[in-house]
C-alpha cells in the first residue's frame, strides 16, 4: 500500500499519536506547573488573620471569591486584600492585629458582605468569632514582670473571660503582681489587647490558633471533668453513689487492713 | 459614479473634529466605560461613595459587587470555579452569577471584554502600539488555545480544590490592586504588554484568557450583534485590519448569516466605524433578517433605476 511508510508503519497513524503524544505532554507540564503555583500561593505564610465567621483556612482559600466586600464594609477599615507578591495568600482579606485591630462589630457587617459564604453566615454573634487567639510573652510581658499595667485585661471587650488577672504574692515585697492569663474558651483573636500593649514590640500577640494551641489526645480521659461510678467513689464529700455499687460509700471510714471502698465493685461482678 | 463611491467621497471629505470624534466613538465610550466602573468601585472604597447611610454605590470588585446595596453581581466563571471547588455557594453568589450570566447571555457575552475588563487597555496599548512599530509576528498559536485553558483551568480547579484561574488571574490582580492596593500584580499587566505587544498579537485577550474563552462560550445568543450589509460591503478588508479577533469577520460566514456570528467578536466597535461603506452596523438581531432584506431590496431597485436609465 501506499501509506506504508519505510519500517511498515501508517505515517498517518504515526502523525496522529505523536500528536495526541505532543499535546499530552503540553497539557500535563503545563497542568502541573498550574497546580504548582496554585499550591505555592494557597500555602503561603500561615499567619493571616481572617475576618470574623472565616471558614477553616483550606476551605476559605476554596471559598473566597476575592472580591473585597468585606473590607469595604469594615467600619474601621482594617481589612486588607493581600496584592500578588505578598506573603499572604493572594486577594484574601486578613487584618494586622498590632495596627488595625478587629472591633468587634456586633452586628458583623463583613460577614453580612460576604457573598459566597467564606465568612461564614452561621456566625451570628460576634463573641463565638474565632479569629486567633492572644498569646502572651510572659518574659516581657509588664504586668508579669510585676508592674501595674493590665492594659490588655482593661482594653479587653470580653473583659474577665477572655484575658483574667491572676494575682499572686510578690515575694520580695508586699505588692500583689496582678498576672493576665488568656482564656481560648473565651478569645475571639480581635486583637484589641496587642494593638494597646504599651510594650515597643508586643508582648501580646495574636496568632492563628493551629500555630499555638496543642492537642493532648482523645486518649487521655480527664476523669476529675466528668461524672462516672469510679470518679464518683473518689471524690473527697460526694454524694450517695449510684445505687449499682452500695457497698463503696464515699466519706465512709475505711475498716483498718480492708480494700479502699472505690475498688470493691470491680470484683462484685463474678469476673 | 456608482452610489457606494459617491458614499465614501462623503466619509473622507469630511475631516471636520465632530466627525473624527464619530470615528472614535466607541473607543471612548468603552474607555468611560471601563474607567467609569472601576472609579465606582475605587470610590465606594476608598472615599465612601453611598447612596444611603451603610449603602456602597458599588461595593467589591469585578469578583463579585453589590450595586446600591441591593443588586449581588458575582463573576459566572469564579463562581463556577467555586463551585467545583466543592463549595457550596451562599444564595446571594449564586444570584449574582444568574444576573451577570443573564445579561451577557442578551448583550453580548464578551461585551466584558471589550467595556469592562481593565486588562483590555492593556492589551489594546499593546495592539496600537504594535501595529504603529511595524512589529513582523515571531510566532504562532491557534486562537482555539484559550477553550482548552478553559478546560484545563477547570479540571485544575477539581484536582488542586482552588479556584483554578481566580489564584492567577491577571485580570483579577489588575482591577483588584487598583481597587485595593498595589502589589506586584502590575508586572503580571506589564508581562502581558511586552507579550502582546513583541511576541503574539492579541496573545492574552486572543488566546490565553480563559475568561474571554468563557464569555465566547456563551456569547452566541447576544441579542447586541454587528450586522453585515452585503449589499453594500466591497470587501476592502480595512474592518478585519482593526478587527482584535478578525476571524470572526470570515467574508462567507458573513454572508451566510448576515451578521457576525461567532461569540469570540467582543462588539468592541472597531469595525462599525471604520467600514467606508458602513457595511457593519450595530444591530438587534431579531431585526437584522428585516434589515437585510429592506437593503437588499433597496439594492435591487438601485440597480434596476440604473439599468433602465
Amino acid at each position: 500500500m501506499s501509506e506504508q511508510g519505510p519500517g511498515g508503519l501508517n505515517p498517518n497513524r504515526r502523525d496522529f499519536l505523536v500528536k495526541m503524544a505532543q499535546g499530552a505532554a503540553i497539557a500535563g507540564t503545563g497542568g502541573l506547573l498550574w497546580d504548582h503555583l496554585l499550591h505555592q500561593e494557597a500555602r503561603a505564610a500561615p499567619y493571616a488573620l481572617r475576618p470574623p465567621g472565616a471558614l477553616p483556612e483550606n476551605d476559605f482559600n476554596a471559598a473566597c471569591i476575592k472580591c473585597g466586600q468585606c473590607a469595604v464594609s469594615c467600619p474601621p477599615v482594617i481589612l486588607k486584600m493581600e496584592p500578588a507578591g505578598g506573603d499572604l495568600p493572594i486577594g484574601t482579606p486578613s487584618f494586622v492585629a498590632r495596627t488595625g485591630p478587629c472591633i468587634m462589630c456586633p452586628d458583623i457587617p463583613c460577614v453580612k458582605a460576604c457573598p459566597t459564604g467564606a465568612l461564614s453566615p452561621k456566625l451570628t454573634k460576634i463573641e463565638n468569632a474565632r479569629m486567633g487567639l492572644a498569646v502572651i510573652d510572659i518574659e516581657n510581658c509588664l504586668s508579669w514582670k510585676g508592674l501595674r499595667c493590665e492594659i490588655c485585661h482593661r482594653d479587653c471587650p470580653l473583659k474577665g473571660k477572655a484575658i483574667t488577672l491572676q494575682m499572686e504574692d510578690r515575694g520580695l515585697s508586699r505588692h500583689t503582681v496582678f498576672k493576665p492569663i488568656v482564656n481560648s474558651d473565651s478569645c475571639t483573636g480581635c486583637g484589641i489587647c496587642e494593638k494597646a500593649c504599651p510594650t515597643q514590640i508586643s508582648a501580646i500577640r495574636i496568632l492563628p490558633h493551629h500555630l499555638v494551641q496543642g492537642k493532648i489526645g482523645d486518649h487521655y480521659r480527664l476523669g476529675w471533668t466528668f461524672d462516672t461510678q469510679i470518679t464518683q467513689d473518689f471524690k473527697p464529700g460526694a454524694g450517695a453513689p449510684p445505687a449499682a455499687a452500695p457497698t463503696a460509700a464515699p466519706g465512709s471510714v475505711v475498716p483498718p487492713g480492708g480494700k479502699a471502698p472505690g475498688m470493691d465493685y470491680l470484683n462484685s461482678g463474678g469476673l | 459614479m456608482s452610489a457606494p463611491e459617491t458614499r465614501r467621497h462623503a466619509t473622507q471629505d469630511n475631516h471636520s473634529i465632530p466627525t473624527g470624534l464619530m470615528a472614535w466613538r466607541y473607543l471612548i465610550l468603552r474607555r468611560i466605560s471601563q474607567a467609569g466602573i472601576l472609579l465606582m468601585f475605587f470610590g465606594s472604597f476608598h472615599w465612601a461613595w453611598h447612596v444611603a447611610k451603610d449603602t456602597p454605590l458599588l461595593s467589591g470588585n469585578l469578583s463579585a459587587s453589590k450595586f446600591i446595596g441591593l443588586i449581588p453581581l458575582t463573576d459566572p466563571f469564579a463562581a463556577l470555579q467555586i463551585f467545583l471547588t466543592g463549595h457550596v455557594l451562599a444564595q446571594e453568589s449564586v444570584i449574582g452569577a444568574a444576573i451577570v450570566l443573564g445579561f451577557y447571555l442578551l448583550l453580548g457575552g464578551r461585551v466584558f471584554c471589550s467595556w469592562v475588563c481593565p486588562v483590555n487597555m492593556v492589551t489594546d496599548g499593546a495592539g496600537w502600539l504594535r501595529s504603529r512599530l511595524e512589529i513582523q509576528p515571531i510566532m504562532h498559536l491557534p486562537r482555539s488555545l484559550r477553550y482548552f485553558v478553559l478546560a484545563a483551568s477547570l479540571i485544575i480547579t477539581v484536582i488542586s480544590g482552588l479556584a483554578a484561574f481566580e489564584w492567577v488571574s491577571p485580570v483579577g490582580m489588575a482591577h483588584r490592586e487598583i481597587i485595593f492596593g498595589l502589589g506586584m500584580g502590575f508586572t503580571a499587566l506589564l508581562a502581558i504588554f511586552l507579550f502582546d505587544l513583541l511576541i503574539l498579537k492579541n496573545g492574552w485577550c486572543g488566546h490565553f484568557c480563559p475568561l474571554g474563552a468563557f464569555y465566547s462560550l456563551i456569547g452566541r445568543t447576544a441579542l447586541l450583534r454587528v450586522r453585515f450589509d452585503k449589499t453594500t460591503c466591497t470587501s476592502c478588508g480595512e474592518c478585519a485590519r482593526v478587527c482584535p479577533e478578525p476571524q470572526v469577520l470570515n467574508l462567507k460566514k458573513l454572508e451566510e448569516r448576515g451578521y457576525v456570528f461567532s461569540g469570540e467578536c467582543s462588539n468592541c466597535g472597531r469595525c462599525t466605524p471604520i467600514c467606508p461603506e458602513g457595511s457593519l452596523k450595530f444591530d438587534f438581531k431579531p431585526l437584522i433578517r428585516t434589515h437585510n432584506a429592506q437593503a437588499l431590496a433597496h439594492a435591487d431597485a438601485i440597480d434596476v433605476q440604473r439599468r433602465t436609465k
